[in-house]
């Protein structure tokens, strides 16, 4: 085992080690009294849906639209998704069907 | 006492249906983001071993998409568990809001807690039908099941690719359409727009302010803020 792959490693640890932390803290902060302050639990509330706003931007961050394709392939497949989902609501199709438009459009574009 | 307990194994039986059922969409979710994880694990050079250790002990889709490039590029420990801390600090809020469901769960606790992630949360954080035992059952099945569908997927995808079987080029694009679909579906069923809306913009202008590689930790902590006086301000509303 070579020094990249042990950093490799230290770094999956890690990266499992924080992870897991964030998931065990509530049960660790409030798991006993398994009563949370108001104020937590409205930001517990109200968090996930910024949270997955951001995660969208997140996602296209890498997007250049001054440099062609200007993000055209990214904003087509977009509103596939957009528009199977508000269609069918069926989140299956959603991804499989903006995924493979995507990886159709980025080979012929 | 046979009868008992046969009908205590068809109750099972007919949780786990439910749970198999419900969890259908995520299994396509998670075997399609699972082999884009793989497929792009394995071409910076991280094998099946790694596809399955990552998959098994981090168990986090977007944050093990975030990873790879991390592995890629040689980052230092402390950028490693910062960008965790942001990429995963909303799993914090999942299990916040789980307390009072999971709070019977007994010696499953710390597994649904650890695999509690945003397909799970979305599945485990609405069911109403089932009561007391059965309910638990529901949780430690689907739960279970999830985790399944992600390492089988991610093992495929690095099988996959490694077999050369086909250009993978374009498949990151699962994970933007995942998300899309999940704030979607938030969106559709909650008459509550600002949160997203302030996420969304937050992230936008974080993004042009800060720059692709440093916007995440600045957008978290202007949206807590936000999202804080917002509450507060929704409060002064309430208040006759």
């Amino acid at each position: 085992m070579n020094t990249q792959q042990i950093h490799a490693l230290l770094l999956v640890a890690v990266i499992a080690l924080v992870t897991a932390a964030i998931r065990f803290l509530p049960l660790l902060l409030f798991g006993r009294k398994g009563k949370t302050s108001s104020y937590l639990t409205d930001l517990g509330n109200t968090l996930p849906y910024a949270i997955i706003g951001m995660l969208v931007v997140y996602c296209l961050k890498d997007v250049s639209f001054t440099k062609p394709p200007h993000g055209l392939p990214e904003a087509a497949s977009l509103a596939l998704v957009a528009f199977l989902h508000l269609w069918k609501r069926n989140t299956l199709l959603s991804i499989l069907g903006g995924t493979l438009f995507y990886m159709l459009l980025i080979r012929l574009v | 006492m046979k009868t008992e307990k046969e009908s205590m194994g068809r109750k099972t039986k007919r949780v786990a249906l439910l749970a198999f059922k419900r969890s259908i969409p995520v299994m396509g979710t998670y075997l399609t983001l699972g082999i884009g994880f793989g497929m792009l694990l394995e071409k910076n050079g991280y094998g099946v071993w790694w596809a399955l250790g990552m998959s098994v002990l981090i168990y986090a889709g977007a944050m093990q998409y975030v990873a790879v490039g991390l592995l890629a590029s040689g980052a230092s420990v402390l950028t490693a568990a910062f960008t965790t801390f942001t990429v995963n600090i909303r799993h914090f809020f999942y299990g916040l809001s789980m307390l009072e469901r999971y709070r019977d769960t007994g010696k499953a606790k710390p597994y649904l807690f650890f695999s509690l992630t945003d397909e799970t949360y979305s599945l485990v954080c609405t069911e109403d039908t089932l009561q007391g035992a059965d309910r638990k059952r529901y949780y430690v099945i689907l739960s279970l099941l999830n985790q399944c569908y992600w390492i089988c997927g991610g093992v495929a995808g690095s099988l996959l690719s490694g077999a050369g079987a086909f250009d993978s080029a374009g498949i990151e694009f699962s994970m933007t359409a995942l998300f899309v679909t999940v704030f979607l579906e938030q969106w559709l069923s909650s008459d509550e727009h600002v949160p997203a809306l302030m996420g969304m913009g937050i992230s936008v202008l974080c993004l042009f302010l800060c720059g692709a590689e440093y916007f995440l930790i600045p957008t978290m902590l202007l949206t807590t803020v936000g999202l804080t006086l917002y509450r507060r301000q929704k409060r002064k509303g309430e208040t006759p």
